[in-house]
């Protein structure tokens, strides 16, 4: 069997007295669409922003790309990874945010090439290229020359994503990728993130877009309380949860 | 429904702007006061503007000033420099540095800024020798601290250590202003912490920066002559030494104040330049002449480029480039 993408086991973390991942295992596999779900305060965003050691795990183990990410293990120890450890490995992971948090001081092409010029040290020549292709690809062509604060939620969104797709990352997480938008800017993120899917990225995403999840998902965790109550196919989950707790949650949401 | 059309009457209707009548009188008020004001300072021949004029270009105060300058630039240029470090150490998770960053800044602004500088002047009276060599082992180097501590270099150390730790907390405040999530992204694309304070704090902080650092450089303008104590020669101590000779006090405190007056001006109008630089990005610039003024909301509103025939059209493209790269 090839090796998942991601490989989380019994993954834990607490803020202060608070325990919001209460040992979670999952697996994603390469060119996955995996949606997690559930209520807010259940984890999944902390869940996700601990794929890249944005947040430090307190227990378990995580891998991504056989790779462990924010520690090394040496015998019984997990020693922590140096900074630059650390921003090697997210270099290859990908992240969009609920905000966006483009560069607003850099325009949308500036924004696309800084990872690619700065990071990579791939030639400016090369990296602007490469980065009219993704503006295009998300429907941006003509905004490259824009600031941020020059574009809608959604265009800034869709900037963000080409940004992230810059490093040529190998799994894309999305973090509530259209909650901050107006009703009628989600259409355009879900569409380009739709597209993407269709080209075969990993995609972990932590939404409330049900219609989303069911219809491009290939697999939907539900998340309560720091736990995973319920994988499996999307429409199974969404149409015919098998746990109360997914059942309770949907019939809200659903409502 | 139907909807209501105007009538032409209605549509005919003109605006007519609200009128202020106190703000003419006010500025009747104004105009009045500067004007008498003006009269008083031209016919009264105790301000000696003769004299003002004499000395206005005088070689000792010309010198004067050129010192003033220099050591408001090198001193600010330290300065700033001393502050981005002290900031970047007060913000870093290492304990030693924040807390070596907190002392420093707590000792150089809770000195009096006069003391600090006869302190360094009189440093050879402390420490009469400076060695170069391995702690408590031979020594490779030595200097006399009186060869190497001239008044200018006290004014110096005095004018930019000072100037550090005030720096350190406008740039504090200036990183701090940013939003985490800036921070976030850059880190999640792989930046070094190094490269997210180069690339994407600190251009962004400068907008905050800016402003109190103009204040801080016209504030070190004056300041300079307070290294009258230590005997270097700047502007005002230039034209106290030419009126203690001639006794034409006021006149000549007035050429100083003139030029004070003349380089604020001109620092002022750099600072407008550097901010007008940093605001790249927060203000709609470009797009100002093509969009109203609330840009994204106009956008928002003009429901933008159908992203489902565009985008999904050339989507098939790059992504078969997706699938090599992986």
């Amino acid at each position: 069997m090839k090796e998942p993408i991601v490989r989380a086991r019994d993954i834990r973390k607490s803020f202060g007295h608070l325990e919001v991942l209460k040992g979670i295992s999952l697996d994603i596999n390469a060119g996955e669409v995996a949606c997690l779900l559930g209520p807010s305060g259940s984890g999944k965003s902390t869940f996700l922003r601990c794929m890249n050691h944005l947040e430090k795990i307190d227990g378990g183990q995580l891998w991504v790309q056989g790779e462990r990410i924010g520690y090394r293990r040496s015998g019984n120890k997990l020693h922590e990874l140096k900074e630059h450890e650390t921003a090697k490995q997210r270099a290859s992971i990908g992240m969009v945010f609920q905000q966006f948090n483009l560069f607003p001081h850099r325009t949308a092409l500036e924004n696309v090439i800084e990872g690619p010029t700065v990071v990579q040290r791939i030639p400016k020549e090369q990296a602007v290229e490469e980065g009219r292709q993704l503006l295009a690809r998300v429907g941006l062509a003509d905004k490259a020359d824009h600031y941020p604060g020059q574009l809608s939620g959604g265009q800034q969104q869709r900037v963000a994503i080409a940004r992230s797709l810059a490093l040529k990352p190998s799994v894309m997480l999305f973090d509530e990728p259209t909650s901050a938008l107006d009703p009628e800017l989600v259409g355009e993120v879900l569409d380009v993130m739709r597209s993407l899917a269709d080209s075969g990225m990993t995609m972990i995403v932590v939404t409330h877009e049900m219609g989303f999840a069911k219809e491009v998902g290939n697999v939907v965790h539900f998340m309560a309380d720091g736990q995973l109550v319920e994988s499996g196919d999307p429409h199974q989950v969404l149409e015919d949860p098998r746990e109360p707790r997914t059942q309770a949650f949907l019939s809200k949401v659903l409502a | 429904m139907t909807l209501y059309t105007a009538t032409e009457e209605e549509q005919n209707l003109s605006i007519v702007p609200a009128r202020y009548r106190g703000r003419w009188v006010m500025a009747g008020v104004v105009v009045l006061g500067v004007a008498l004001m003006a009269y008083g300072m031209v016919t009264n021949q105790r301000f000696q503007w003769g004299t003002v004029g004499e000395y206005l270009f005088a070689a000792p105060v010309l010198a004067g000033l050129g010192n003033t300058l220099m050591l408001t630039a090198v001193s600010m240029a330290i300065g700033i420099v001393l502050g981005i470090a002290v900031a970047v150490c007060r913000l870093s998770p290492n304990p030693i540095l924040s807390s070596a960053a907190w002392a420093y800044s707590w000792f150089f602004r809770g000195t009096p800024l006069m003391v600090q500088l006869l302190f360094w002047f009189f440093m050879a009276a402390l420490i009469p020798k400076l060695v170069l060599g391995v702690p408590f082992g031979p020594s490779f180097f030595e200097i006399s601290t009186n060869t190497l501590i001239s008044p200018f270099t006290a004014a110096i150390l005095g004018l930019s250590l000072n100037e550090g730790a005030y720096m350190g907390e406008i740039v504090r405040s200036g990183i701090r202003a940013i939003p985490v999530g800036q921070t976030e992204a850059a880190k999640a694309m792989g930046m070094t912490r190094l490269q997210t304070m180069r690339r994407v704090i600190l251009p962004q902080a400068m907008r905050v920066i800016i402003p109190p650092t103009g204040n801080e450089t016209i504030g070190m303008l004056k300041y300079t002559s307070l290294v009258i104590v230590i005997g270097y020669s700047e502007l005002l101590t230039s034209v106290s030494i030419i009126y203690s000779r001639t006794f034409q006090t006021i006149p000549l405190l007035i050429v100083a104040a003139l030029w004070y007056l003349a380089v604020t001006a001109v620092l002022s109008v750099g600072q407008y330049y550097v901010e007008r630089h940093f605001e790249r990005g927060f203000t709609p610039m470009k797009a100002a002449k093509a969009l109203p003024k609330t840009a994204a909301n106009a956008l928002s509103k003009s429901g933008l480029p159908p992203a489902s025939s565009a985008s999904l059209a050339t989507v098939s493209g790059p992504a078969e480039e997706l699938e090599k790269a992986k």
